[in-house]
C-alpha cells in the first residue's frame, strides 16, 4: 500500500488550512505539553536521596575549568597526549619502515629476476610502492596512538570543559563558544570538523567556525609534524628531553592555530560577517570512567582503517603521478625540478624551497600525503638511499639545505595552509556557496604565506640563522 | 510496505530480519548498548544522501536475527535538526519493528521527553533506563516498575558498561515482536483547542493515510507547522525515492 499524488495533496491542502488559522505558538503549547507529562512522570517514580548526592564532578569542575588552573592544566594535558603519542609512534614506525624496504628490495630483486623493463619496475616500485609503504609506515603508528588518547578525553566528559574555558575568547572574536567543539573534531580530521559545525545553530558563526576549521591540524598533518618536531627540534638537545621538545614544539604549532583562529574569526565578524555572538547553554556531562580497551578497538577499527583506507587510496597514484613527473624529462629537466625551479623564488621568500612547495600543490588531495611526496622527489634526484631511520632522513633534509627555519616555517605553513581537496569539496556541500568555498581557500592560504613571509624575513634581517 | 519488501529481497535482507530501532539522547551511553549488543557485527557509514553517520549491527537471540540500526542521538523528535529528521523519518517511515529508547537515569525529565515523543509516532517502544549506577551514585533511585505502568510500556533497567539487563533487553524486544508483550502508551492529551482541530482532523486524514502513518501523530505535525513532513511523506510514501530501510540495509 502506498500513497498517491492525490493523497498528498490533500494534506498539503489540510497543512496549509490549518497553519493559516494557527498561531506560532501552537508548537510551544504542544512542546511544553510534553516537556510537563515528562516532568510529572518523571517525579513520580524517582526517590532523590540527597545525603548521597557526591559532589566529586562539581569539585573536579571547580579546578579543571578555573580561571587559574584551567589554562595550564588544558596545556599540560595536551602536551602529554602528544608526547605519548611520539614516544609511542617511534618504534612501531622504524619497525614498519625496516620491514617495508625490505620488501621493497625483494620486489626489485624479483622485477630484475622475470627481466622487467627499468621503467615499470621504477613506476611500481620507487613510485606506487614507495608511496604507500612511507604512508602507512608515517601515519599508521601515532594515528593508533592520537586516536584512541584523544577519544579517552572524550569519553571522560574533559573536551566539553575545554569547550568552557575557551569560551570567553570566542565571545571576545565575535563567534560561538561551540566552535572549540568543533575544533575538536578537527584534530581528527578537518572534513569531519566542519560537518560537526551543524551544532553551532547561527548562520553567521558556522561559516566563521568552517573558515577557521582548518587551523586545527588534522590528523593527516599530525605526522608530518611529528617527523619534522622530532628530527629539527627534538634532536637539538639530549635524546633524554627530545621527545618533550617535540612535542612541546606541536603543542606550540597548535596555539599558533588557535591564536590564528581567534584573530581569524574576530577579522570576519568584524567585516564579512558582522554580528553578536549569539548565547548558548553548554551541558557539561558527568565525568565518567572511559572504557579503555573498547575506545582502543573502537578507534582503531573505524576511525584508523578509516583514514588510513582514504591515504592509501590517495597514496598509490600519488606515487605513481610523482615517480612520473620525477621520471619524465622535458629538455633535460624532469618535469618535477621544472615544476620545483619555477615556484623556488616563491619557496625562498617564506623560508621554504620549491620542491617543498610543489609538495604542498601536488598532496592537494590529501595532507597525508604531502611529506612522503617531497621525501620522493628528494630522493628522486640524488642517489637512491635507504630511509630508514630518522638520521636518514635529516641526512636528506639537510642535503637539500633545510636548516631550522625551513622545519619550522614547514609546520607553519603545513598548519595554515590551504584545506584538503576533501575538505573543500565538504565545505561547498556544508556552505552550498562556491564565494565561501573559495574564500575557505584563499583566506588560509593568504595567512600561511604571510606568516611564513614574515618569519622568513625576519630571521633573515636579524641574521639569527 | 510490498514494495519495500521486494526491495529488501534483493538487498539481502531477509524478511526473517527483525529491525530494532535505537534512539536516545546525546550521552545516555547509546553507543555502550549498541556496541554491547551487536560486538564487533556492525556495518558503519553515511545516512543516505545525508552527511550523518551512521551505524547498523546485528546480533541473535533466541535463535532470532535482530538488525540492529544506531539512530542519531537527539533530544527530540521535531525535525529540528538533520540528526532529528533522520531520526524522526526512519522511526516513521522505515517503520522498525521496536524502538529501544535509552534514557539517563540521572535526568529523567529531559529523556522522557524524547520518549514520550516517539510513543505517539510508535506504539512498539521499549524505554531502557540506563546508567543506573551513575544515578545511584547521585542517590537518585528510578522506581522501574512505576514508571513501566504510567508509560505503559516495558521499561528495562540498564547499566551497559557492565552489561547488566542487556539480557532482560533483548527478551523483551522479542516480547514485543511476538506479541507476547502488548503496549499500550501513553497518549499525551493536549490543551482542547489543540485536541480539538485534532479531532477535526482525524477522519480525513484516516482516509488519505490509509494507516500509513499515525493520524493523530501527523494532525500534531500539521498543527505546530512542521514543514518538513510533506517532504518526507512525498519521498518515502508517493514517490518512493528513498527507500530508507533498503537504503540503510545497503550502506556499508
Amino acid at each position: 500500500m502506498s500513497l498517491t499524488m492525490n493523497n498528498l495533496n490533500k494534506i498539503i491542502e489540510l497543512s496549509n488550512y490549518y497553519q493559516k488559522n494557527s498561531q506560532t505558538s501552537n508548537r510551544d503549547k504542544i512542546v511544553s505539553q510534553i516537556y510537563s507529562q515528562s516532568e510529572i512522570i518523571a517525579k513520580q517514580a524517582i526517590r532523590n536521596n540527597k545525603d548521597k548526592t557526591t559532589d566529586l564532578d562539581k569539585r573536579l569542575d571547580d579546578i579543571l575549568t578555573s580561571k587559574i588552573f584551567g589554562y595550564p592544566i588544558m596545556l599540560l594535558i595536551l602536551s602529554i597526549v602528544f608526547w605519548m603519542t611520539i614516544v609511542g609512534a617511534n618504534y612501531p614506525s622504524q619497525i614498519l619502515a625496516t620491514i617495508f624496504f625490505y620488501l621493497q628490495e625483494q620486489l626489485t630483486n624479483l622485477f630484475q629476476y622475470f627481466n622487467a623493463p627499468e621503467w615499470l619496475r621504477g613506476f611500481l616500485v620507487d613510485g606506487v610502492y614507495r608511496g604507500l609503504a612511507w604512508v602507512v609506515s608515517v601515519m599508521l603508528p601515532p594515528m593508533a596512538i592520537f586516536f584512541p588518547l584523544f577519544t579517552i578525553l572524550e569519553d571522560l566528559g574533559y573536551l566539553p570543559r575545554v569547550a568552557f574555558n575557551l569560551d570567553r575568547f570566542f565571545q571576545k572574536a565575535g563567534a560561538h563558544g561551540k566552535q572549540s567543539l568543533t575544533m575538536s573534531m578537527g584534530f581528527g580530521c578537518n572534513a569531519a570538523g566542519i560537518i560537526s559545525c551543524r551544532i553551532i545553530e547561527s548562520p553567521r558563526e558556522r561559516l566563521i567556525a568552517i573558515l577557521t576549521n582548518n587551523f586545527v591540524p588534522c590528523n593527516g598533518r599530525f605526522p608530518t609534524l611529528i617527523t619534522v618536531a622530532t628530527i629539527f627540534f627534538g634532536a637539538a638537545v639530549s635524546a633524554l628531553y627530545s621527545t618533550i621538545i617535540a612535542s612541546m614544539v606541536i603543542v606550540g604549532i597548535v596555539i599558533v592555530g588557535i591564536i590564528v583562529t581567534l584573530i581569524t574569526s574576530w577579522l570576519l565578524s568584524k567585516t564579512l560577517l558582522k554580528g553578536v555572538p549569539s548565547s548558548f547553554t553548554l551541558e557539561l556531562p558527568p565525568y565518567r570512567k572511559p572504557q579503555i580497551m573498547k575506545v582502543f578497538i573502537r578507534s582503531v577499527y573505524d576511525r584508523t582503517m578509516f583514514v588510513l583506507k582514504r591515504a592509501v587510496k590517495i597514496a598509490a597514484p600519488a606515487g605513481a603521478i610523482t615517480w612520473l613527473l620525477a621520471n619524465t624529462y622535458l629538455n633535460g629537466n624532469s618535469l618535477i625540478d621544472i615544476g620545483a625551479n619555477f615556484l623556488q623564488p616563491l619557496g625562498y621568500a617564506i623560508g621554504l624551497d620549491g620542491y617543498i612547495l610543489m609538495a604542498f600543490i601536488l598532496g592537494f588531495p590529501a595532507n597525508e600525503i604531502v611529506f612522503p611526496i617531497l621525501i620522493m622527489s628528494y630522493l628522486s634526484q640524488g642517489s637512491l638511499m635507504e630511509l630508514d631511520s630518522f638520521a636518514a632522513l635529516k641526512t636528506l633534509l639537510l642535503d637539500h639545505g633545510w636548516t631550522w627555519l625551513t622545519a619550522l616555517n614547514l609546520l607553519l605553513f603545513s598548519l595554515l595552509h590551504f584545506p584538503c581537496g576533501t575538505t573543500m569539496l565538504t565545505i561547498k556541500k556544508e556552505t552550498g556557496s562556491i564565494k565561501w568555498t573559495a574564500l575557505a581557500f584563499i583566506i588560509p592560504t593568504s595567512i600561511a604565506f604571510l606568516v611564513t613571509f614574515a618569519v622568513a624575513q625576519t630571521v633573515r634581517l636579524l641574521g639569527i640563522l | 510496505m510490498v514494495s519495500i519488501n521486494n526491495q529488501l529481497s534483493e538487498k539481502k535482507v531477509t524478511e526473517k530480519e527483525i529491525v530494532v530501532a535505537l534512539a536516545g539522547n546525546p550521552n545516555t551511553g547509546k553507543s555502550t548498548i549498541f556496541n554491547a549488543l551487536t560486538g564487533l557485527k556492525q556495518h558503519t557509514g553515511n545516512w543516505p544522501g545525508k552527511t550523518v553517520s551512521y551505524a547498523r549491527g546485528n546480533y541473535v537471540h533466541r535463535g532470532k536475527s535482530f538488525v540492529l540500526v544506531d539512530l542519531p542521538g537527539t533530544y527530540s523528535l521535531l525535525a529540528n535538526s538533520i540528526d532529528e529528521l533522520i531520526a524522526r523519518d526512519f522511526i516513521c517511515f522505515a517503520k522498525p519493528d521496536v524502538t529501544i529508547v535509552v534514557t539517563d537515569a540521572t535526568n529523567l525529565i529531559r529523556n522522557l521527553n524524547l520518549a514520550l515523543q516517539i510513543m505517539e509516532a510508535t506504539n512498539n517502544v521499549v524505554v531502557a533506563i540506563n546508567l543506573l549506577d551513575e544515578a545511584e551514585r547521585k542517590g537518585i533511585i528510578v522506581n522501574i516498575d512505576k514508571l513501566s505502568e504510567k508509560l505503559g510500556l516495558p521499561v528495562v533497567g540498564t547499566v551497559a558498561r557492565n552489561q547488566m539487563g542487556l539480557n532482560r533487553l533483548k527478551d523483551t524486544i522479542d516480547d514485543i515482536v511476538t506479541k507476547k508483550i502488548v503496549t499500550n502508551p501513553l497518549k499525551i492529551h493536549y490543551p482542547p483547542e489543540i485536541e480539538q482541530k485534532i479531532q477535526e482532523m482525524t477522519p480525513e486524514l484516516e482516509n488519505i493515510l490509509k494507516g500509513e502513518l499515525n493520524p493523530r501523530w501527523v494532525a500534531l505535525r500539521i498543527l505546530e507547522g512542521d514543514k518538513t513532513l510533506i517532504d518526507s511523506i512525498k519521498q518515502y510514501l508517493v514517490y518512493k525515492e528513498i527507500d530508507i530501510k533498503g537504503e540503510v540495509a545497503l550502506c556499508h
